[in-house]
Order: structure tokens, then C-alpha cells, then sequence
């Protein structure tokens, strides 16, 4: 190498998103290892592509659309060759030469020059007025063509053709769609929704010639006309090609590397030569091309990550969805839809509204789905059918929308999204309004929900406006943000999932942070306050007799026994079995309560006494003073079993069926002390007046006459879901098995902060019901399993803290020369 | 400058922190994995929350209340937030930890700690 500061050079070919996208994954993972030089064959800086549509459409500008300006490559280092075709590369020397005679050396190149436009090489194609919907330029000749002329023809009824009729429309022109097949966007709609969506576009004014092939462009110097095959012909001044594109190999092809339809890499982005990568529209990857921004994304990460020298990312192809840019039009079509003898068809038609829905089935799972006209449950979809979710037990509702499922009481988040004012408040612990979200993703260009959450805070918190933010990302892009990548690293400090981790976790054994670290190649060298926690719980579940817990890796309300509130103080929670209290009991908490000075002392919904407001230093004292009453920690500041609430059942109640109060204490007591993915509510209802609240719970036992009836995934929080019912059960020792069956499988499965109710609804309820209530040897085994953790778990925090345990954890230290503070012991 | 040894580092636990009660306000001592140790005044620059009850990572803490990350060397807020708070010269010598918080003097009115705080100068 021979550069001053002896740094790597890396060289890209191609200045569009793929590309791109890959330097900027780059540069988060190592901001200085490489030179960095890029060659752009258009004029302008990086843009967003996929909204040409919308500037055609004059929904969007120019500049609203660019990505990162020429001071944003300065600021970084990056050199930026603009305007400057590379013609050859020199895999000999290592080095490319563009056009007009710039050279730059590289030790890594990476390729990323997209696709052409496919002409349909007719009579006539190379007049002036004949464009393809590509690039600003051709946008610009467009819109030029539709202040002078009147007649446009688009040959091509897919997505882009229909897209750039749609613009060429609002800009005044008359225009007919050409398209070879008798039904429009055949690959990505059935015939159903093909005909009502040419149906609704007619109504606009289009015109259509289906099943037509083009013979010759006429004109002399300038387009006048299209003839057909069968003789007709049709005027115009404006000829848009959008019959497809093509990988653009050429270079790739002319430097020796192998290509097929695209440039051939493997899954971790090379192509044929080692040092030479290739993400984006030119690759071809497992046999498939990609002409949607999603894969483009994840190519670009799994570069970046090798690029950086990590080598653990792999590529593995990408499910895609589509949505058409026409703003007005709801389409939505993702996965296989045409279907076989092995498929099942679900079909929704509503002709007078305009909407129709097709789900294909296999397996009783989704493999394709096609929505016009009512796309609004198209994303969760498409997240039903990348996660291979069985949907049998929703199978009746699912046409009708994720609504109807769960989510209950909050209704549709996309229609709620769109229909809020700018002050409407999205994130409610961080305060942060539509407005200011929509404004930070045009503004900084953001993309993921990740950025959001940084340049926001929205989202940052409890997480439950998470659903909100995406709605606003996807309404702000212009729907692709759904494209986004299906697998969700844990954090910046890894590329990998959270189901990964886990199975790294048991497969390899590894009993440690450190381990994990080591054998996952973590990129911080102790991770985050994101990845710590979640390491820590999946250790502990995986192993909980040999892994040490790390303190460190708590959040403090874990670490110090108590939720931390505004002003620094903390609440204390004693655990009150069944909700049954006595009156020795009741003296004990208020004694207590008087003698450390509790401001407030309030019931919790579940049943429990909060006594709010103690300062940190008192805690193991006042931890002594209820241990010595006969109480323990109720866990209220855990991802861990809170509370079995609990109704007076038959004890009392002329309606009460079963002993719900005994049976809850007995729930409690063997669950107690349990750590979970995040907290763990259960109730039981003496009978079906449901007094506890048993069904908005993530265990709820609901007592009938012949038995107990067992209820699962509720959640009465902040997305209110009812909760799916899972089985009867006859006596008290099967309630016990299968809830700790239950838990268990949930401690196991989930990912850490997943409640059980989107658990359940991305798992789906067939799947729990297969593994607790069909299987009853796995049944057993997870019983025991919880059992059997239980025996270390079930150590109450408070008698150690009060003994002494991590006393630095709430003693400040006093400083030699300074005023004590008051209530402050060393 | 006024040093003051304020305890053995191995009071404080890796990853972990202390708090240090001064005369005009709490001052977080924090320990990182390679046993460098920081000090920053124990209020978060956006809701004033306790830095010292957060999670340390590498050279941060996350504030427990909005999980703001704060960096330990300078105290500015890290990421796409802005903001900052007063760091303190700190040193380990022969296993103790001295700190010196004579920036942090003031008079006692300061003692509310709403007094926004200014940072210290780069270096």
C-alpha cells in the first residue's frame, strides 16, 4: 500500500443506494479503516431512488429525495467522483480507470452498478421522446415531455410503468398503458385484483391496450406514435419503456468476473475474485436477482460487515413485498400466490368498496398474499409469513385483519397513525409528537426505526408506541420502510438475533458474558445497556445453576429491588400471596411505612401495597423490618412473576365455583422469584364473572363448574389483548402443571422485553398449544425443567440485601471533609 | 486543586459506580472494565436523573430514567442527544481513588443541584 496514512483503499463503483447504504453500514462499524473513494456514473449525489415516483408525480422535489450531499462525503473523508463512468477494471494492478482517464488504486472494490432499463429494441426506439424511468435524468425529460406534448405511451403495465403513467398523468398528460399480458402487474397480482385496480386507474382517465405487443416507435427525429403487432396504432409524443431492468454486468463481465443474469456472488457478498464484492440490483445471489430496496439493504450490511473484517454475517436471500407508489391506490401483494392442489385459497371480495383480499395457504401457513383496496394489515402479513407462523387457530379472523386478533382496544395502528394531528403525542414516556418525528425522518433522511429512536427518543423507552413509529416511517417513505430487514440484530454491538444468541447460548455451551462475547464477536468489549440485560436473562434461563448473575448487567430497578421513580427514590413492594392479607400483616406494612417517613402508600393493580418514595440508602433497612414481619420482595420492579390476582372464589362468593384465592396463593408460591423475558402477570377468577381480570393476563385461570379453563397471552397493559384460550384442565395439580409448562416454554422461546401477547402472535397459539397441551411428555419436561430452576431462583432478594448482600450497591460513600448526608450510615 | 482520597477502588465494582455526597450535590464515581475510573456529577443533562444507578458500558452510562448515554471522559451526552454534564478530575494511585471536586464548589445555593451545570473545558 502506498497511501500516505497506509490505510486500506476501498474502491466503489455505483453512487446509489446499494452502494451506498454498504459504505454507511461501513463506516458505523469502523469509521476509519479504509480510504474511501467513490465513483458515481450520474451527476448528482446519492439519491433515493425508489421516490423517483413520487417527483414524477410532483408529490416530492429533487432535493427532498437526496440522501447524502457532497459536504456529507467531505465531512467523512470520502473522495467522490461524480459524473465519472468507470470503463475498465485492472484486477492485475488492483486499480479502475473511468472514462476520462481518472484512475483509482484499491485493495477492495466494491461493485454496485444496478440495472438498466430493458429498451425492447423495435424499429424506432432510439427517437427523441422514447425514455426509461430510471434515473433524475429520465424523470426530468418526462416532466419536460408533459409541459410541451399531450399524448404519452408507457409500454409496460407493471409496477413501475403504472407508477410512471400515474405521474405522467398528474402532470396532464394523456396516457395509455401497453402491456403484453391480458392482466396488469402479473407477477405480482392475481386476475381479480389486476381487473379492479385497471378498473379504478381507468376511472382516472387511463387507457389501456392489453395483451398488446409493440411493432415499431414512429416519427422522424421525434416520437409520434406506437404501432402495435396487430396493426393498430396509437399517437404519442412521449414513450416511456418500464418493461423491466437488467443487471448491469457489463463491467463486471469485462473484468473477468463470472456472471450469469447478475454478477455472482455468495452469501457473504464476494464475487469470483476475493477482493472484489458486489451488493445491490447487479447481483445475483443463490440463483435470484433483487429489484427491491429491501434485500438491498441487508446485502449491504453483510458486506459492511466483512468489509469491516467481522466475517460473521451471511446473506441468505430475502421474501419481498410490494406496494404501488400511486398515491390512492392500496396494493399490497408479497410471497406466492398462484397456488396449487397442496394450497388453500382465502378470498375476501367487497366489490362496491373496492377491496379484495387473497391469502394463500399452505400447511397452514401464508405463502402469498395480494389486498387492493384495504392494505392496512399487508405488513403483518408479510410478518406472518417470513416468520413461518401457523395460523390455524386464527384462521376464521384473518381475513378481517390483525384487529380482529389481537391488539384489541387500540384498533388498527396505521389508520390511527395517519389520521393524527401533528401534535398528537406518539411517544408518551419521551413526549414526542407526530410532527417531530415525521419531520427528524425527512429531515435526516432516517430509514430505520433505529435511527428514529436516536435522533427522537421516541420509541426509546417502554417501547409500546414502537408500532406507531413504524406506521410513521412507512407512511413517510412512502411504504418501503415494511421492506425492512426480517431479522432484528439485538443491538449495534452484534449482528445477531436474539433467537442467535440463544441458541449460540446452549448449543456452545457458553456459561458466560464473556463467552458470549467471545465466541459471537461481540463488537463493544462489554457490550450495552441493551444487550447486557438480555444477555444476562438468557443465561440465567439457560442455565440457572451454573450461571453467576451480573449484577452489573440489571437495570437498576433489578439491581436495587425496587422501581427507580422521577426523582431518584424508590417503591417498595411486598409480596402479599393471593392478595390475602391479615391485620398483623396490614400493622407490620403501615409500621413501617411511619417509620421510614413513606410519603404515599397506595394499592398496585394488582392487588399489592406500594410504598412509594423511599430513599435508596433506607432500602435494606426497611427490606429487615418487613423480612422480620414474615414478608418477602414482591418482585413489582422484575421481569420476573409479579402477582396472582385472585377473586374470594368459593370461599365466600354465591357464585364462586372453585377456591380461585387458594389456588392463586398456590400459583404464586411455586412461581415466585421466577425471572422471565419480561413480567409475568397470572389471575385467577373464581367463575366467569371473571371478578380477578383473568383474560387480560399472560396466565389466567378462569374456574367453571367441571374444572378450570386456562387462558394465555393477555395483556392488560399497553396494548389491551384478550387473551387466547388455551385449554380445560380438571383438577389444581394440572392448573400448577401447565402454568409452570407455560412459563416455562415462554422463559425459553420469547425474546427478552417480549411480552407473552406478541409472543403469541408471532409464534402463533397453535404452536404453544402443540408443545403444552397435544404433547404431554414435553409438557412434563418443561414442568420440570421450571421446577427444578425454581429450587435456586426462589432465594428472596430482600433477607440478603438486609444481610448484608452488595451493601456498596446503597451505601454512598462520604467524602473525608464533607457534611455527612442525613440518613446515611457506613 | 484539591485531591481527596475517597476510597479504595475495589469499593467501587466493575461496571459499576458510586456515589460520592459532596457539599454541593451527589458525584458519580464509575469504574470501567479495565478499572479506569470516572467521575461525572450524578445528574443526567435531560431529566436530571441518576447517573450513578445506570448501566456502564465501555466508556458510557445509560441514565436509568430515559436511557440517555452519557460519555464518562467528557460527560456529553452521546448519539443524536445533546447536552452535558460536569465531569471531575479523577485518579487511581496504589489502588486508592482520589478525586478532586473543588470545580464543583459554589455557594450553598447550588445545593438544590437545578443550577444547570457547566461542563469542563476540552482536555
Amino acid at each position: 500500500m502506498d497511501t500516505a496514512n497506509d490505510k486500506p483503499r476501498l474502491v466503489l463503483i455505483g453512487n446509489g443506494m446499494a452502494g451506498m447504504r454498504t459504505v454507511e453500514e461501513l463506516l458505523k462499524l469502523t469509521p476509519d479503516m479504509y480510504d474511501i473513494t467513490v465513483f458515481g456514473a450520474e451527476p448528482w449525489g446519492n439519491y433515493n431512488r425508489i421516490m423517483l415516483s413520487p417527483v414524477l408525480a410532483s408529490e416530492k422535489t429533487v432535493d427532498e429525495i437526496m440522501l447524502n450531499d457532497d459536504a456529507w462525503y467531505a465531512e467523512r473523508g470520502i473522495t467522490l467522483h461524480k459524473g465519472r463512468r468507470i470503463e475498465r477494471i485492472d484486477r492485475v494492478n488492483r486499480r479502475v480507470i473511468a472514462e476520462d482517464g481518472t484512475e483509482a488504486p484499491y485493495d477492495r472494490l466494491l461493485l454496485a452498478t444496478g440495472s438498466d432499463p430493458v429498451m425492447i429494441p423495435v424499429p424506432g426506439h432510439e427517437l427523441e421522446g422514447v425514455v426509461a424511468f430510471r434515473d433524475i435524468h429520465d424523470v426530468d425529460a418526462m416532466l419536460a415531455a408533459s409541459r410541451a406534448h399531450q399524448h404519452a405511451v408507457v409500454i409496460g403495465g407493471g409496477l413501475l410503468g403504472l407508477e410512471a403513467a400515474n405521474g405522467l398523468m398528474r402532470q396532464g398528460m394523456e396516457v395509455t398503458v401497453v402491456h403484453l399480458m391480458d392482466h396488469l402487474m402479473e407477477r405480482q397480482l392475481d386476475a381479480e385484483a389486476a381487473g379492479m385496480l385497471r378498473g379504478s386507474l381507468e376511472e382516472r382517465g387511463m387507457r389501456f391496450r392489453m395483451a398488446h405487443q409493440t411493432e415499431a416507435i414512429l416519427g422522424e427525429d421525434r416520437v409520434t406514435g406506437v404501432r402495435f403487432t396487430d396493426g393498430s396504432e396509437v399517437e404519442a409524443d412521449l414513450v416511456v419503456m418500464a418493461v423491466g431492468i437488467r443487471p448491469n454486468t457489463a463491467l463486471a463481465e469485462s473484468a473477468g468476473l463470472h456472471c450469469e443474469r447478475g454478477v455472482v456472488v455468495n452469501d457473504t457478498m464476494q464475487t469470483y475474485d476475493p477482493s472484489i464484492y458486489a451488493v445491490g440490483e447487479c447481483v445475483q445471489h443463490r440463483g435470484a436477482t433483487y429489484g427491491l430496496v429491501a434485500p438491498l439493504w441487508e446485502q449491504a450490511k453483510v458486506c459492511a460487515n466483512h468489509l469491516a473484517e467481522y466475517g460473521i454475517g451471511r446473506y441468505e436471500g430475502s421474501m419481498t413485498s410490494t406496494k404501488l407508489k400511486v398515491t390512492g391506490i392500496d396494493l399490497f401483494s408479497a410471497g406466492d400466490f398462484t397456488g396449487d392442489e397442496t394450497t388453500e385459497d382465502l378470498v375476501f371480495k367487497d366489490a362496491a368498496r373496492g377491496v379484495y383480499k387473497r391469502l394463500v395457504l399452505k400447511d397452514n401457513r401464508i405463502q402469498g398474499a395480494v389486498l387492493y383496496g384495504d392494505t392496512l394489515d399487508g405488513s403483518w402479513y408479510f410478518q406472518l409469513m417470513r416468520d413461518g407462523t401457523p395460523v390455524a387457530d386464527i384462521r376464521e379472523n384473518l381475513l378481517f385483519g390483525q384487529a380482529h386478533i389481537g391488539d384489541s382496544g387500540h384498533g388498527d395502528e396505521a389508520s390511527r397513525v395517519a389520521a393524527m394531528p401533528d401534535n398528537a403525542e406518539i411517544c408518551g414516556c419521551n413526549g414526542v409528537c407526530k410532527g417531530e418525528i415525521v419531520q427528524a425522518i425527512s429531515e435526516h433522511k432516517l430509514f430505520t426505526l433505529e435511527d428514529v429512536r436516536a435522533h427522537t427518543k421516541a420509541s426509546n423507552s417502554c417501547g409500546s408506541c414502537t408500532g406507531l413509529v413504524e406506521s410513521l416511517l412507512a407512511t413517510t417513505l412512502g411504504g418501503d420502510y415494511s421492506d425492512a430487514p426480517a431479522k432484528k440484530p439485538v443491538c449495534a454491538c452484534t449482528d445477531h438475533s436474539h433467537d442467535e444468541v440463544r441458541a449460540a447460548i446452549t448449543r456452545d455451551g457458553l456459561k458466560t458474558m464473556d463467552a458470549v462475547f467471545e465466541a459471537l464477536d461481540w463488537k463493544t468489549p462489554n457490550g450495552c445497556h441493551v444487550c447486557r440485560p438480555a444477555l444476562n436473562y438468557y443465561l440465567l434461563a439457560a442455565w440457572p445453576k451454573d450461571y453467576q448473575d451480573d449484577a452489573q448487567s440489571r437495570f437498576i430497578n433489578e439491581r436495587a429491588h425496587g422501581n427507580i421513580q422521577k426523582d431518584g427514590t424508590y417503591s417498595v413492594v411486598p409480596r402479599i400471596w393471593g392478595g390475602v392479607t391479615t391485620p398483623a400483616e396490614l400493622r407490620a406494612i403501615a409500621e413501617v411505612a411511619e417509620r421510614y417517613q413513606v410519603p404515599t402508600v397506595k394499592f398496585t393493580g394488582g392487588q399489592r401495597i406500594d410504598l412509594l418514595g423511599v430513599k435508596k440508602a433506607d432500602l435494606p433497612a426497611m427490606w429487615r423490618d418487613l423480612g422480620d414481619a414474615g414478608f418477602v420482595s414482591g418482585h413489582a420492579y422484575g421481569k420476573a412473576l409479579r402477582t396472582v390476582k385472585t377473586c374470594v372464589g368459593s370461599e365466600w362468593c354465591r357464585f364462586g365455583t372453585q377456591d380461585s384465592t387458594g389456588l392463586g396463593i398456590q400459583l404464586e408460591r411455586m412461581s415466585w422469584g421466577s425471572w422471565t423475558p419480561h413480567k409475568f402477570k397470572m389471575a385467577v377468577s373464581g367463575c366467569p364473572r371473571n371478578c380477578a381480570e383473568a383474560t387480560i393476563k399472560d396466565l389466567g385461570v378462569v374456574c367453571v363448574d367441571s374444572g378450570y379453563e386456562l387462558h394465555v397471552g393477555g395483556n392488560g397493559g399497553v396494548k389491551v389483548r384478550a387473551t387466547d384460550f388455551l385449554c380445560k384442565v380438571e383438577t389444581e395439580a394440572e392448573v400448577l402443571e401447565y402454568a409452570g409448562a407455560f412459563m416455562q416454554f415462554y422463559r425459553e422461546d420469547a425474546r427478552y422485553l417480549e411480552r407473552t401477547a406478541p409472543w403469541i402472535e408471532r409464534v402463533g397459539l397453535t404452536r404453544v398449544k402443540e408443545r403444552l397441551v397435544d404433547d404431554a411428555e414435553n409438557r412434563a419436561a418443561l414442568y420440570a425443567r421450571f421446577l427444578e430452576s425454581q429450587e435456586v431462583a426462589q432465594v428472596d432478594p430482600w433477607a440478603e440485601r438486609a444481610a448484608g448482600h452488595a451493601a456498596h450497591e446503597f451505601i454512598p460513600i462520604t467524602p473525608v471533609d464533607a457534611p455527612p448526608r442525613q440518613g446515611v450510615s457506613a | 486543586m484539591s485531591w481527596l482520597a475517597i476510597c479504595p477502588l475495589e469499593d467501587i465494582p466493575p461496571l459499576g459506580a458510586r456515589v460520592v455526597a459532596s457539599p454541593n450535590g451527589d458525584i458519580a464515581v464509575f469504574r470501567a472494565a479495565d478499572d479506569r475510573v470516572f467521575a461525572l456529577r450524578d445528574q443526567c443533562p435531560h431529566k436530571g436523573g441518576p447517573l450513578s444507578q445506570g448501566i456502564v458500558h465501555g466508556e458510557r452510562v445509560t441514565c436509568p430514567l430515559h436511557n440517555w448515554v452519557i460519555d464518562l471522559q467528557s460527560g456529553e451526552a452521546t448519539g443524536a442527544d445533546s447536552g452535558c454534564t460536569h465531569a471531575f478530575p479523577i485518579r487511581v494511585t496504589d489502588g486508592q481513588v482520589w478525586l478532586d471536586f473543588s470545580g464543583a464548589t459554589g455557594d450553598a445555593a447550588d445545593d438544590t443541584a437545578e443550577v444547570p451545570v457547566a461542563c469542563r473545558e476540552a482536555g
